[in-house]
C-alpha cells in the first residue's frame, strides 16, 4: 500500500512535469497573454484596463480601478460571502437562554 | 475572561498600541487608491485593534469601545452601503455599480468613478471589521455557555 501511494506520486508528479514541459515562457512578448487580441481577435479585457484605468478613475492603483469599478460586483459578492459567514457564526455560536433547549 | 485580576501593564500596553493600529488601519483604507490595501485589508487592521483591547481587557472594559450588539447591524450596514451605492446609480439612470451615475454635484465623471470606489471601500471596511470582531465575541460566549 505504501508503494502504491510512492507509485501514485511519482506517476502524478511526472504528468505535473509533462503538463509544465509545455506551458510559455514567463515574460515572453510572443505569448498569448501579452498579446492585445485574443484567439478570436477580440481585444482582451486587460489591455483596455491597464490603458485606460488612470482616465477612467483618476486613481493610480489599478488593482483598485478593477477591484472597485470593473470587476464590483465579484467584490460585492466577496462582501456577502464574508457578512453570510458572520451571521452564521452568530446564529452557531450565539449565547442562548435558560428556557430555549435545541 | 477567566482570570479575575488584569495586569495593568498589558491593560496599558495595549491601550497605547490600538489607537496605532486603528489609525494605520484608516490609512489603509484611504490610501488604497495609491498604495495596495483597500476595504478588505483595512477592516482587517480595525479589527486587530479592537480585539487587542477585548483580549487584554476582558468584556466589561471592551464593551465601552465598542458594544457588541452593534456588530451585527453595522456588518449589514456595510453591506447595505455598497449595495446602496449600486441601487443609487440605477435610480439615477445607470446601470448597476456605475459609480457615474451618482447624484453628487460638481464632479466629472472620473471623479466620481474615484468616490464612488471609496464609499463602496469604507462599506467593505465597515463589514469586515465588524464581522471578525462578531465571531470574536461569539466563540468566547459560547466558551462561558459550555
Amino acid at each position: 500500500m505504501k508503494y502504491l501511494k510512492l507509485l501514485l506520486i511519482i506517476a502524478f508528479t511526472l504528468v505535473l512535469l509533462f503538463a509544465a514541459s509545455d506551458l510559455p515562457y514567463r515574460g515572453n512578448p510572443d505569448n498569448q497573454m501579452n498579446q492585445e487580441v485574443s484567439m478570436t481577435g477580440t481585444e482582451v479585457p486587460g489591455n483596455y484596463y491597464i490603458q485606460e484605468a488612470y482616465n477612467d478613475a483618476h486613481t493610480p492603483n489599478i488593482v483598485t480601478v478593477i477591484l472597485g469599478d470593473y470587476r464590483s460586483i465579484d467584490t460585492l459578492g466577496e462582501q456577502i460571502v464574508i457578512f453570510t459567514a458572520g451571521l452564521i457564526c452568530f446564529l452557531l455560536l450565539r449565547k442562548r437562554g435558560e428556557g430555549d433547549d435545541e | 475572561m477567566t482570570n479575575k485580576e488584569q495586569s495593568p501593564i498589558i491593560l496599558l500596553g495595549s491601550r497605547f498600541l490600538s489607537p496605532y493600529i486603528m489609525v494605520f488601519g484608516f490609512y489603509v483604507i484611504f490610501h488604497g487608491h495609491y498604495s495596495p490595501g483597500g476595504g478588505f485589508q483595512g477592516g482587517t487592521l480595525l479589527a486587530a485593534s479592537l480585539l487587542l483591547i477585548r483580549i487584554a481587557s476582558g468584556t466589561e472594559i471592551a464593551s465601552l469601545q465598542f458594544k457588541d450588539y452593534l456588530a451585527t447591524p453595522y456588518a449589514a450596514l456595510g453591506v447595505l452601503i455598497y449595495f446602496g451605492t449600486g441601487l443609487t446609480a440605477i435610480f439615477t439612470g445607470g446601470y448597476f455599480l456605475d459609480y457615474e451615475q451618482l447624484p453628487i454635484p460638481g464632479l466629472e465623471a472620473a471623479d466620481l468613478r474615484y468616490w464612488g470606489i471609496l464609499i463602496v471601500e469604507l462599506g467593505i471596511g465597515l463589514t469586515v471589521m465588524t464581522v471578525l470582531v462578531l465571531i470574536y465575541d461569539n466563540m468566547v460566549k459560547g466558551e462561558d455557555y459550555a
